[in-house]
């Protein structure tokens, strides 16, 4: 579950300050998926990254799966990003030097786990996104769906609390994007909680619940259907 | 997910930094542009005998030098005549006792005198017309110790060397004669036309005396500017009438202390007439500050090629690292610790230093080393050879990983500082 209270981003430059994220509260339980939408500029993906730990809001608290966030060190908030946390980027964000296996391994060595542990899990994991038969690939030798089907990989291969994804499908053509689509329901029905950012309205309103945003306020909130 | 539950409940410690960072430089390692590479390692091997040939040659000028002072002049122990007196009283006395130590393996008692060279005098045909002359030490020798001790006959320019029978007949060093040493100076008191088989006068305690050149010794020590002859013919020309010598120069067996040898003389109380040195003892003092100097200036280039090395490394480290920021973000992002991907830089830098020791040992040891000991630098007053010793080296191959392990943490540290977020949205 993540709780989020009045949460503020603000950037100042000399007498301007901009609110990228004003006053936001929002709850979501766990399970759920959502979707966070707004045009260019809304603070949606600002606000992911404060949920997701990638940035620190100015104020406000934060709670996720009942551990208040806010006032852990960095390195607290490094090894939380590692263990409990999943993140998918919009540009695939998976690295050159390495197969798609090895990609989907790093958190999960990072994480201390004997070596064949975390072997059979990572390549569950690409199982799981479909990429069995491209473990020995390099991500230059992937299409750009796959290379974001790796990532996915990587985000879920260690059975994260939440996964966070700021517009996984932008960069994708529209049968790829709804391949990936498909892939995050699919994570969701095994339960997964998901918080994912996206401008496309289709997308969006696949989820259980859309937030919505401008100007950095939340302008709507609405429940799409139950688990 | 109990299991991994439990995994989760670990520290992602050191241990682990240590392991991922190895693991992501080997894998950068190995899909790194081949040619950046080679030119990298090709950098450190450079570096690496830069520091070694430049200061071994240094040294190994100087090197060349003591050991051939020590070979073909000195020996292992010195003994010569006191400041004050004229030469080693109860010299007959010294070498009984010499003779009767088993660990001495060969000696050579040595009468020397100064000596004034005149020739082309017989081309004079006025006073005022010009004659060569020159002069140095006038060394009388017993021709069958000399050669055990220091084997000089061996080192003949031209000409034979002189033997038992040979009155009258001399060998003089190179540097004597203009045609050996190529310096025009009108102060250089140095003989022309004089060749194997010329006569020459020599004059030793105001007594001249006409004698053949039988032969030039060019040994790169001392008797170079000497002129050698039979003993018994330096005892006559200088009106010598007892056996007292001016030095006697010991030849120790293999193992022998020279400072053991040297306590036992002066435990005889032959300190008293004679001044007893080891051969270290004995070394004059601007090869030893001709050694000092030439280390230093080694250590000087040394230090450069570290510093060369370093900022290269340094710079490779960094654009590396600079335009691998958004990846370096997105480990971050995912969880990997800083140290991880520091280490990751670090292990990179220390892989290429590694290979460029090893390269660069190689190189010093099985082919540099071998050929200047066969072919060495032919130097005015030594045979340079390479000094390239194991301590030494293993020295400055730390000098250099500390150096490379520096200059890779310290970019690395830099880029990996930078917020997490801007790395990731190249901000």
């Amino acid at each position: 579950m993540i709780k989020a209270k009045q949460i503020v981003k603000k950037f100042e430059s000399g007498t301007n300050v901009l609110f990228a994220v004003n006053h936001v509260d929002l709850i979501v339980p766990k399970g759920q998926f959502i979707t966070i939408t707004g045009r260019s500029g809304s603070g949606k993906s600002t606000l992911l990254y404060q949920l997701g730990l990638l940035d620190k809001p100015t104020s406000g608290d934060i709670e996720l799966a009942g551990r208040d966030v806010i006032n852990m060190s960095e390195d607290e908030r490094t090894f939380y990003r590692l263990s409990k946390l999943g993140y998918v980027f919009q540009d695939y964000a998976i690295l050159p030097s390495l197969t798609a296996l090895e990609n989907v391994l790093l958190p999960l060595l990072m994480l201390g786990l004997p070596d064949a542990d975390a072997r059979r899990m990572a390549t569950d994991a690409m199982v799981r996104v479909g990429l069995e038969d491209k473990l020995i690939n390099y991500p230059s030798q992937l299409s750009g769906g796959q290379q974001q089907r790796v990532a996915i990989a990587r985000a879920i291969a260690h059975d994260p609390e939440i996964l966070f994804a700021d517009e996984p499908t932008a960069n994708l053509d529209t049968e790829t994007s709804d391949m990936i689509l498909e892939l995050f329901l699919k994570l969701h029905k095994e339960g997964q909680t998901i918080v994912m950012v996206t401008h496309e309205k289709d997308y969006a309103e696949k989820a259980d619940r859309i937030i919505e945003l401008a100007d950095g306020k939340i302008v709507r909130d609405e429940t799409l259907r139950r688990n | 997910m109990d299991k991994l539950a439990s995994y989760f409940k670990r520290p992602a410690g050191r241990i682990q930094s240590y392991k991922i960072g190895f693991f992501l430089a080997l894998r950068d390692i190995k899909k790194a542009n081949k040619w950046t590479t080679l030119l990298i390692i090709a950098v450190m091997v450079l570096t690496f005998l830069n520091m070694i040939v430049l200061n071994g040659i240094l040294v190994g000028l100087i090197e060349g030098s003591i050991t051939a002072h020590k070979e073909r002049m000195a020996g292992d122990v010195v003994i010569s005549t006191l400041t004050d007196k004229t030469d080693i009283t109860k010299s007959q006395e010294i070498i009984n006792f010499i003779e009767s130590l088993k660990e001495v393996k060969a000696y050579t008692p040595r009468y020397t005198e100064s000596g004034k060279l005149t020739a082309n005098y017989e081309r004079r045909t006025k006073e005022t017309d010009h004659v060569d002359k020159s002069g140095g030490t006038v060394y009388g020798i017993d021709l069958e110790k000399e050669n055990e001790v220091t084997g000089i006959s061996k080192y003949l320019a031209e000409g034979e060397f002189i033997g038992p029978d040979d009155h009258d007949k001399v060998v003089l060093g190179a540097n004597l004669l203009s045609k050996y040493l190529d310096i025009e100076s009108p102060e250089l008191q140095v003989l022309r036309n004089v060749e194997t088989g010329s006569k020459i006068k020599i004059t030793v305690a105001g007594i001249t005396k006409e004698v053949t050149v039988k032969g030039v010794i060019k040994s790169k020590v001392d008797f170079d500017q000497g002129i050698i002859m039979l003993d018994s013919d330096l005892k006559k020309i200088a009106n010598r009438s007892n056996n007292n010598v001016n030095s006697i120069i010991l030849r120790l067996n293999d193992g022998v202390s020279p400072e053991y040898i040297k306590s036992l003389l002066l435990n005889q109380g032959y300190a008293e007439y004679a001044r007893i040195q080891t051969f270290e003892e004995a070394l004059p003092k601007f090869l030893l500050d001709l050694k000092m100097t030439f280390s230093l200036l080694g250590n000087l280039i040394g230090t450069i090629g570290i510093a060369v090395a370093a900022i290269t490394i340094f710079i490779i480290i960094f654009v590396n690292a600079i335009t691998r920021r958004k990846y370096i973000g997105i480990m971050k992002g995912i969880g990997v610790r800083k140290e991880a991907i520091e280490l990751s830089y670090i292990f990179q830098s220390l892989f290429y230093a590694v290979v460029g020791i090893i390269l660069g040992s190689l190189i010093v040891f099985l082919l540099l080393q071998p050929y200047f000991f066969s072919h060495p630098i032919n130097f005015p007053f030594s045979d340079g050879i390479l000094v390239a010793t194991p301590v030494g080296t293993i020295i400055r191959a730390i000098i250099l990983l500390v150096a490379t392990l520096i200059a890779g943490y310290i970019p690395a540290r830099i880029v990996v500082k930078q917020n997490t977020l801007d790395a990731i949205l190249g901000r």
